[in-house]
C-alpha cells in the first residue's frame, strides 16, 4: 500500500501555514518533516490524519484494502499529547487503547517491555515521569496495528537510550512494511529516510 | 466500545471523578428548601416532585462540562475522532452519555428517594418521581452532551453549556414532573406524560450523539 499526498495546503484559522506540499510513501518509507517553529508541521500531520479539514489538495492510502479503506483508519496518531489518563494505571490506559482501536498487535506487558517500562503497568499514569509517559505512550503504536505512523515531536522528553530504543522499534515497523511521517527538530537515527522541510517556500 | 464504557465509569469513580459532586449538591439543593420554604409539611409535600426534578436537572448540569474536555485536554478525544471508520463518532458518543449518566447521574436518582422523605411525599409520590427520574434523566444526558461538544473548546464552557442546554432541557422537566403529579393526584393522568418523556428521551438519544458528533469533528482545531 502507498500513502500519497497532492498538492496539500493546510491552514490556520483562516491563514494558509502552508501549500503546495506533495509526497509519496512506499511500504518501508520513512518521511522526516523538519522547519522552523510556526512553520506547519504540526498542522501538515494533522491535515494528513483528517484531523484538520485540507485547504486544498488530497491525502489518499492505495491499496488498503477493507481493513484501511481511508487514511485515519490507516494510521496511529501520536500527537503532543500522549492521550493516557492520569488516574489509570498505564496497564488499564493500554488495555483501553487495544480494544478501542482493535487489530491487537502485542501485548500490554510486552509493549511496555519493548519500550523499557517493565513492571510499570501497574502504576497510575499520572505518577510517572514525563519521559516514562512519553514511553508509555509510544507502546500504544505497539499494541494494535497501524500500517501508518505520524508521529508529531516523538522523542520530546526521551533520554539517549529511549531515543535509540525508539529508533531501533520505528526500524522494525519500517521493516515489517509500516511507513512513518514524523515532524521533528531532533534526528531520529532513520537512515535513509525521505526529507521534508517545511517554511522555505512561501 | 464496552471498553470505553467501562473506562469513563472507572474514571468517575477514581479520584477527580464526578460521581460524589453531583449527588452532595443534590443533597444541598433539597435539603435547604424546607428550611427555605418553612415547616408547612403539605405544601412541602406539595411540591416535593417539582423541587426533586429542579434539583436533579441542575446537579446533572454540573458535571456535563468535563464530558469531552477531559478527553481533549490530554489528547484522547483525537483518538477517539480518528476511530470513526471502526466506531462511528456518534456510537463513541452515545456510549460515553451512556457511561456518564451511569457514572454521575445514576447516583442521583438512587438519591432521590431518600431525599423525597425531607420534603414529606408519600410513598407512590417518591416511586413514581424516582422511575421518571430514571427514564427522563438520560435525556439531560444527550441534550448535555450536545452542548458540551459545541463548548469543548472553551476554556471556561461549564456556565455556557448550562445556559445553551437548560432550555432545552424544559420540555423534559415538564412531563417528568407532570407523570410525578400523575401519580398521587386523581384527575391527572400518569402514563402520558410518562409514556412522552420515554419518547423523548428515544428521541434524544439518536438525535443528541449525532449533533454532538458533528460539534466534536468541527473542533479538533
Amino acid at each position: 500500500m502507498r500513502l500519497i499526498a497532492e498538492n496539500l495546503g493546510g491552514e490556520r484559522g483562516g491563514e494558509a501555514v502552508f501549500s503546495g506540499i506533495g509526497f509519496a510513501l512506499e511500504q518501508g518509507q520513512a518521511l522526516i518533516v523538519t522547519g522552523p517553529n510556526g512553520s506547519g508541521k504540526s498542522t501538515l500531520l494533522r491535515v494528513v490524519a483528517g484531523l484538520l479539514p485540507q485547504a486544498e489538495g488530497r491525502v489518499l492510502v492505495e491499496g488498503g484494502g477493507e481493513e484501511f479503506p481511508s487514511v485515519a483508519s490507516a494510521c496511529h496518531y501520536l500527537g503532543h499529547q500522549n492521550a493516557m489518563k492520569t488516574a489509570l494505571s498505564v496497564a488499564e490506559n493500554l488495555r483501553f487503547w487495544r480494544a478501542f482501536n482493535g487489530e491487537g498487535r502485542l501485548g500490554v506487558e510486552e509493549a511496555l517491555e519493548m519500550v523499557g517500562l517493565a513492571g510499570t503497568g501497574h502504576l497510575p499514569f499520572g505518577y510517572l515521569s514525563t519521559g516514562q509517559r512519553r514511553r508509555a505512550a509510544i507502546a500504544k503504536l505497539l499494541v494494535s496495528h497501524r500500517p501508518v505512523w505520524l508521529l508529531d515531536e516523538p522523542t520530546a522528553g526521551l533520554d539517549k537510550a529511549s531515543e535509540e530504543r525508539f529508533a531501533g522499534l520505528m526500524r522494525g515497523h519500517c521493516g515489517d512494511g509500516g511507513m512513518i511521517v514524523a515532524a521533528t527538530h531532533l534526528p531520529l537515527g532513520l537512515e535513509g529516510a525521505k526529507g521534508l522541510v517545511m517554511g522555505e517556500v512561501g | 466500545m464496552l471498553a470505553l464504557f467501562a473506562r469513563d465509569i472507572r474514571l468517575s469513580i477514581r479520584a477527580g471523578g464526578g460521581a460524589l459532586t453531583g449527588v452532595i449538591f443534590f443533597l444541598a439543593v433539597i435539603a435547604t428548601i424546607p428550611f427555605g420554604v418553612g415547616p408547612d409539611l403539605n405544601l412541602l409535600a406539595r411540591i416535593g416532585p417539582a423541587i426533586l426534578w429542579v434539583g436533579a436537572l441542575l446537579s446533572c448540569l454540573l458535571g456535563l462540562d468535563r464530558l469531552f474536555q477531559a478527553d481533549r485536554e490530554d489528547g484522547s478525544l483525537d483518538l477517539l475522532v480518528l476511530g470513526n471508520d471502526r466506531h462511528m463518532l456518534a456510537l463513541t458518543v452515545l456510549v460515553k452519555c451512556l457511561a456518564h449518566w451511569g457514572g454521575s447521574v445514576l447516583p442521583l436518582v438512587v438519591a432521590a428517594p431518600l431525599l423525597g422523605l425531607f420534603m414529606n411525599m408519600e410513598p407512590i409520590g417518591i416511586g413514581a418521581t424516582a422511575l421518571t427520574l430514571l427514564v427522563g434523566t438520560p435525556a439531560i444526558t444527550f441534550i448535555g452532551a450536545a452542548g458540551a461538544a459545541v463548548a469543548v473548546a472553551l476554556p471556561r464552557g461549564g456556565l455556557l453549556i448550562s445556559v445553551l442546554v437548560l432550555p432545552l432541557t424544559i420540555p423534559v422537566l415538564i412531563f417528568g414532573v407532570s407523570a410525578s403529579y400523575g401519580a398521587t393526584g386523581d384527575p391527572a393522568p400518569f402514563l402520558q406524560p410518562f409514556l412522552i418523556l420515554a419518547a423523548l428521551t428515544l428521541f434524544l438519544a439518536v438525535l443528541g450523539p449525532v449533533s454532538a458528533a458533528l460539534a466534536l469533528r468541527q473542533s479538533t482545531d
